[in-house]
């Protein structure tokens, strides 16, 4: 098991410089010379021109990188040339706000849509179950923008029962918090729980058509032991894996749902950096979301070791 | 027939298919007393195996059934899905035919017996684990305590079946079931694992079934041999009856079919020709009759029935059958 997960992290390493390299290139490739940003259109060419020496952009792309990567390896992602805040400090304020909103939304999406995909697939084929798919694929087709207006309207305008929008930190009032992040959760747990319940559905259906099934019911197992123990363990791969992409996609922010409500989150730091061509920031922030991708498949990686040890002792 | 331990009375086994009812059963009727073994055989699609998950009330769900399972007294195809549960698993246990696919690949080998164990006896995880461990034992399983943390891809296909038949031992069932528990194995595991079920058999003084294809495998082994084709019971005897004097040419037929190894090389198998009759469309007459070398006159219009040869046992539906000294 050892060898697996040190084998797996050594992976981590050539991913992880692919996705620096690809950052940068993108970045650079982008149209407007950062020096110019700088200056404005009021700055003389010999302005420029020294500023770009000073801040090596007349060096060719490749060392320009090895700089960056260089003063990354040492913890430095860099600073907004317009706050002056480091890329580390921009976004340790922000990823509280968005890592919350990540792990409440998937709880929501979780909690809805595993209990339904167990439902189905128990009755496949029954009203309960073709009205659930069809709901679910109904829900697929809502995008985000559209369930938050109306999740706001419905609560803050008619209920009057959240906020619309705002934030308050978790450490300073818990409840205020709360209170503030049901409704941009439940936005995208809206979204989420139709994909996780029908790819836990269908696995499921096929694990209940597997020999070892058959043999559990004629062991005299209770049928919720069969449901949850023989047929739920192994079909939980896929939700998994769905589950590990929504987390990593969320780590960058939801941009549409964290700009409607208004959360300071990474997705909007990201907006902003984009809209004040604020290089460095834009591409730390990049830098450290794609590596929170990579680390997350890598944690999807070992809970599939966890949950088939064919996986783990390297036979599939 | 009374006093069978499980007596099967004319089970039919309808299955709606988009080409029309399929019959994959065809009025049965089978008796196995206690401590006794019966051999089911047939080809591929015969009914047999329908015929063993309709004895333990695992039919498809769109599967009918009809007809009256007798078992220790009470009649299976009315009792709650509550009472079937108890049943299972503790009074009737089943093998299967393909040890890969019948144990939960990601539950451990102690998981899968201790939960068998603790679903029907009272008895706390440690004594349920000890079961285990002797079960295992017993069964011809090495070092078995180190079993229990393991999954099943872990061990042989031989190793997976002894784990199969120990789970099914667990709670000293008074019916096993072993549908063609030998077909996936090699051939030399085949004969340790008959023999395996046939020592515990007799141990435990349960009854039992064994549905294979291959004769061979019921010679010696059964008390008594049930030969079906196209869902029907077509000969029925007991063990040495029927080999010394079998009456259906389809059980010559299948007899012949077993490879020899005195024969000389590259002689080919003699196979049975054609394949059995698509069960969505039955045949006027007797079933067997397009494949028979012996079909002549009203085998092809009227099906012949049950009758007895020279003892009341040994019973077998043809118009032709095999005269004494021919054939096999």
């Amino acid at each position: 098991m050892l060898f697996f997960v040190a084998r797996r992290l050594l992976y981590l390493v050539p991913v992880l410089i692919a996705v620096s390299v690809l950052t940068f290139v993108i970045a650079s490739l982008l149209p407007g010379d950062l020096a110019y940003v700088i200056l404005g259109d009021q700055a003389t060419p010999e302005n420029i021109a020294a500023l770009r020496h000073d801040m090596g952009l007349d060096q060719p792309i490749w060392l320009r990188y090895l700089g960056w990567l260089w003063h990354i390896l040492q913890g430095d992602f860099g600073r907004s040339f317009r706050t002056g805040q480091t890329v580390l400090q921009a976004v340790s304020e922000r990823i509280p706000v968005s890592f919350e909103l990540m792990i409440l939304a998937e709880l929501i999406g979780l909690a809805i849509g595993v209990p339904l995909a167990i439902a189905c697939a128990a009755k496949a084929g029954s009203a309960f179950d073709r009205f659930m798919t069809g709901s679910a694929f109904g829900m697929l087709s809502v995008p985000t923008f559209l369930s938050a207006i109306l999740l706001i309207y419905l609560f803050a305008v008619e209920l009057r029962l959240l906020p619309a929008t705002g934030y308050v930190p978790f450490t300073e009032d818990p409840v205020a918090n709360l209170r503030f992040m049901v409704l941009p959760a439940l936005t995208l747990g809206l979204a989420e729980w139709p994909g996780i319940m029908r790819v836990l559905r269908s696995d499921m259906i096929a694990a209940l058509q597997e020999d070892y099934i058959a043999l559990a019911k004629a062991k005299g197992l209770k049928p919720s032991r069969i449901l949850f123990v023989h047929a739920l363990k192994p079909s939980s791969l896929t939700l998994v894996t769905i589950t590990g992409i929504n987390i990593g996609r969320l780590i960058g922010g939801a941009v549409i749902v964290e700009s409607i409500f208004a959360l300071p989150g990474i997705g909007r730091l990201l907006v902003g950096a984009i809209y004040t061509r604020d290089l460095i920031i834009l591409q730390g922030v990049v830098l450290l979301v794609a590596a929170g991708f990579v680390i997350m498949n890598f944690i999807v990686d070992m809970l599939y070791a966890l949950l088939d040890p064919r996986i783990r002792h390297g036979h599939a | 027939m009374s006093g069978a331990l499980l007596s099967v009375e004319n089970v039919m086994v309808d299955l709606p298919t988009p080409r029309g009812n399929l019959r994959a059963v065809d009025h049965v009727d089978l008796a196995v007393g206690a401590g006794r073994t019966l051999g089911i055989v047939g080809e591929s699609g015969c009914g047999k195996t329908m015929l063993s998950r309709a004895i333990l009330q695992l039919l498809p769900k769109k599967a009918k059934l009809s007809g009256r399972v007798m078992f220790d007294g009470q009649d299976l195809t009315g009792l709650s899905a509550e009472k079937l549960r108890k049943l299972r698993g503790r009074s009737l246990a089943v093998v299967f035919q393909d040890p890969m696919t019948s144990l939960n690949p990601v539950l451990t080998i102690g998981t899968q017996l201790i939960e068998t164990i603790q679903e029907h006896l009272e008895l706390d995880l440690a004594q349920a684990r000890q079961r285990s461990i002797e079960l295992l034992a017993a069964v011809g399983i090495p070092a078995p305590e180190q079993r229990l943390a393991q999954y099943p891809h872990q061990l042989s296909g031989g190793m997976r079946q002894r784990v199969a038949i120990a789970v099914a031992l667990s709670c000293e069932p008074q019916l096993l079931i072993a549908d063609e528990p030998t077909t996936a194995l090699d051939v030399t595991i085949q004969a340790q694992i008959l023999d395996l079920l046939a020592r515990e058999q007799q141990r435990r003084h349960m009854a039992m079934i064994i549905i294979t294809h291959d004769l061979g495998v019921v010679a010696g082994r059964t008390d008594e041999v049930a030969v079906m084709y196209a869902g029907r019971v077509v000969e029925r005897a007991p063990t040495p009856a029927l080999f010394k004097r079998m009456r259906m040419p389809y059980t010559e037929a299948l007899l012949a079919a077993l490879p020899k190894l005195d024969v000389a090389p590259h002689t080919p198998l003699p196979a049975i020709s054609g394949r059995p009759p698509d069960p969505t469309r039955p045949l006027k007459g007797c079933s067997f009759s397009p494949r028979c070398r012996y079909s002549a006159g009203r085998c092809t219009t009227e099906k012949p029935q049950l009758s007895p040869a020279e003892t009341q046992e040994h019973v077998y539906a043809c118009f032709h059958p095999i005269a004494a000294g021919a054939g096999a």
